[in-house]
């Protein structure tokens, strides 16, 4: 009597190929979000730096792969350019400020004192304005702050803090409320049996345990603010951010070797923030 | 650089989900529209050796068209406004519009080589023609083109040493605004957004765009002639540091810069900007909302624009491009276009055709006293504009920078 042999078809030889070398079954598995991350990602500011080095032949517009530091040399010595990206960081620190201000206790009576229904529909509530479109929003902004609108405060650097403030709230509200809604209520609970009254509790048990979840928040509304050319542009009056320098030399001035390079300006930035944040710990428990 | 995402522990579902709408909303409709910029390049070179379409075949069936806002009408934004439709219907070619909405937009997507024909502005067609991107035209395959205004055939942004490389679209001049109940006298002259000690301080705008340097190298022809500007395109480094002065001078007195013309339609009506540039179309809109302005094109003069119809010199649909291009500036198309967009028709016959009777009167279509005064945009090169030979001037780069400068 023969033993049936099992027809050993492709599918099969494969799997059990891929059974017995794990490597290869890991390898296959990540190579597709690699390549995403690695071309669509890194590969993009690679590129983006390597341009950055690059000029750009001024009549015909093409650019021109020589290597120079010209483009870097402009940047560190024009006044103008260390202005500009300080005021976007300013701008960028005052949103956060903000919103963190603003987003805290709506977080906390979200998660701690709403209850699960309610919740629900407050979670709903804070994402409804981002289904409007960013344009609609900063626009209505405009409209208000005008002279003859509901506030009437007028146009510039206060405004462009207020409605970027108001773009970028949800942002920071979700991260917190995830780790506020994460935070057993039974500390607080003995937090108040040991005698220790709201500023307390907040400041030694809330606080550090949500943390990361505000690092989390700040690198949304930061990043955003930092990048955002558009908000001042409608309620900005006279003011310019970095990204209207990156805007202005790649859509006026078509010259993307130094649009790369001032667009390194605030990577360099967030690099720098995500350090500082990381030499916090505040990394290490997300 | 917009929004990374920060890793969340264990987020709830809900959050997840969130949080990835959010992101997508947040990098969405992030886009704006500017209008009509224009800039563009004269001097004397040689474009690349490209020759011009010898004679018209049959149509391809379509054609692809790169065009500013309001070019190329197929009744989506108001049924009325229709003239592509026709256009098919008449010649078979179906037209594919790619709305862009900067000059260099447009010759970045010329460049990729899938479009037959673009309307180019004068910042854009010379660099067009120099590159070899589009190529001449041959004007006896357009019949239209006889009736077209003198005093727009080739000129130096849409010829190179008497070649036609493009039809002319229209016209338009920069213009001084001002809302007439607040701003008295009425002005005559652009040195009312100059003037350090103006009475309208924090209320004046500008152009946000470094082709406003042009603007004031214009009022400083005449304000300060020892500086020997000839022509507001054409500025040594001297004369840029002249026209940058006077510019960071007036940012003291600028309310807000304007780029899209809805912000400055808005601006004025509301009553935060009470003195400014502006176009034509702006005025109309404004006046369309009951806020009482008026415009002139000052004593000095003003700074404009001309578009041209080019034509691809890689143009896989080139007949269909013929075709469009005398379509057009046919009277019919080309004072429905006028009319849309709010400037001069460059069809002589275009004025018999507009609905509103007055039109050519209001944009000053057949006057050419009145454009005599208007320096259309360029785009400032190296080589002096203006035939001087013993300096170099200052190019449209250089421009961007002192503009951002300018803005601080």
């Amino acid at each position: 009597m023969t033993t049936p042999v099992v027809a050993a078809g492709p599918r099969r030889r494969a799997a059990a190929f891929l059974h017995r070398h794990a490597g290869v079954r890991l390898s296959l598995l990540l190579s597709a979000p690699l390549a995403w991350l690695g071309l669509a990602y890194l590969g993009a500011l690679a590129a983006l730096f390597v341009t950055a080095f690059w000029s750009t032949d001024v009549f015909t517009g093409d650019v021109v792969r020589v290597f120079t530091w010209a483009n870097f040399h402009d940047l560190v010595t024009g006044d103008v350019y260390r202005t500009v990206a300080l005021r976007s960081v300013g701008v960028a620190v005052a949103v956060t400020a903000i919103d963190l201000v603003i987003a805290f206790p709506m977080a906390f009576a979200m998660a701690k004192v709403a209850s699960p229904r309610a919740q629900r529909w407050l979670v709903i509530l804070v994402l409804t304005p981002l289904w409007a479109s960013y344009l609609v929003k900063a626009y209505a902004w405009r409209v208000m702050l005008s002279s003859d609108g509901v506030l009437g405060w007028g146009y510039g650097l206060t405004a462009t803090i207020l409605t970027l403030s108001y773009l970028w709230l949800p942002y920071m509200i979700l991260p917190i409320y995830a780790g506020l809604e994460r935070l057993p209520g039974s500390l607080l609970d003995a937090a108040g049996d040991l005698g220790a009254r709201g500023w307390r509790t907040f400041r030694t048990v809330v606080w550090p345990l949500t943390f990361p979840a505000v690092v989390a928040g700040s690198i949304f509304t930061f990043s955003l603010s930092l990048g955002d050319y558009i908000t001042v542009k409608i309620v900005g009056g006279k003011s310019q951010l970095i990204g209207n320098v990156v805007y202005d030399n790649i859509g006026a001035a078509n010259n993307l070797p130094f649009a790369a390079a001032v667009a390194t300006v605030p990577v360099v930035i967030m690099l720098v923030y995500l350090a500082a944040v990381r030499r916090t710990g505040a990394l290490d428990n997300l | 650089m917009r929004s990374p995402r920060p890793r969340l522990a264990r987020p709830s579902l809900v959050v997840t989900a969130a949080l990835a709408l959010a992101a997508v909303a947040g990098c969405g409709g992030s886009s704006t529209t500017t209008g009509s910029a224009p800039a563009g390049a004269g001097g004397a070179f040689t474009p690349p050796k490209i020759e011009a379409l010898k004679s018209l075949g049959a149509g391809e069936g379509q054609v692809n068209l790169v065009a500013w806002a309001g070019y190329a009408e197929d009744g989506s934004n108001d049924p009325k406004v229709d003239w592509v439709h026709p256009f098919e219907k008449a010649t078979g070619c179906t037209v594919n519009t790619k709305t862009a909405g900067t000059s260099d937009e447009m010759v970045n997507l010329m460049k990729t080589g899938e479009y037959d024909a673009v309307s180019a502005s004068g910042d854009a067609s010379l660099r067009l023609i120099a590159s070899g991107t589009v190529a001449p035209v041959n004007t006896d395959l357009i019949p239209n083109y006889k009736d077209v205004f003198d005093g727009l055939k080739l000129k130096p942004w849409n010829s190179v040493n008497g070649v036609a490389y493009g039809v002319p679209h229209g016209r338009g001049a920069n213009l001084l605004m001002w809302r007439s109940d607040k701003v008295s006298p009425a002005p005559d002259s652009w040195s009312v957004v100059f003037d350090p000690n103006s009475p309208y301080k924090g209320k004046v705008t500008a152009y946000d765009s470094p082709i406003y340097i042009a603007d004031a190298a214009l009022y400083l022809m005449s304000a300060k002639p020892e500086l020997g500007i000839k022509d507001p395109y054409a500025l040594d480094d001297k004369q840029l540091q002249a026209a940058v002065d006077l510019l960071k001078q007036q940012k003291s007195i600028i309310g807000e810069y304007w780029s899209d013309y809805t912000k400055a339609v808005q601006s004025f009506k509301g009553g935060d900007t009470v003195v400014g540039t502006t176009w034509q179309v702006i005025a109309n809109l404004v006046k369309a909302e009951k806020a009482p302005v008026d415009v002139t094109l000052p004593k000095e003069g003003s700074t404009g624009w001309s578009d041209t119809w080019m034509v691809a010199a890689k143009a896989k649909h080139p007949t269909c491009a013929y075709k469009w291009m005398d379509w057009i500036i046919s009277p019919k198309a080309n004072a429905q276009v006028a009319e849309w967009f709010g400037e001069a028709p460059s069809n002589s016959k275009a004025c018999q055709e507009t609905s509103d009777k007055s039109f050519c009167d209001t944009y000053h279509a057949t006057d050419e006293s009145y454009f005599s005064k208007v320096h259309y945009w360029t785009t400032p090169i190296a080589q002096c504009l203006d035939g001087r030979t013993d300096v170099k001037c200052t190019d449209y780069s250089q421009w961007t920078r002192a503009w951002t400068e300018i803005k601080g």
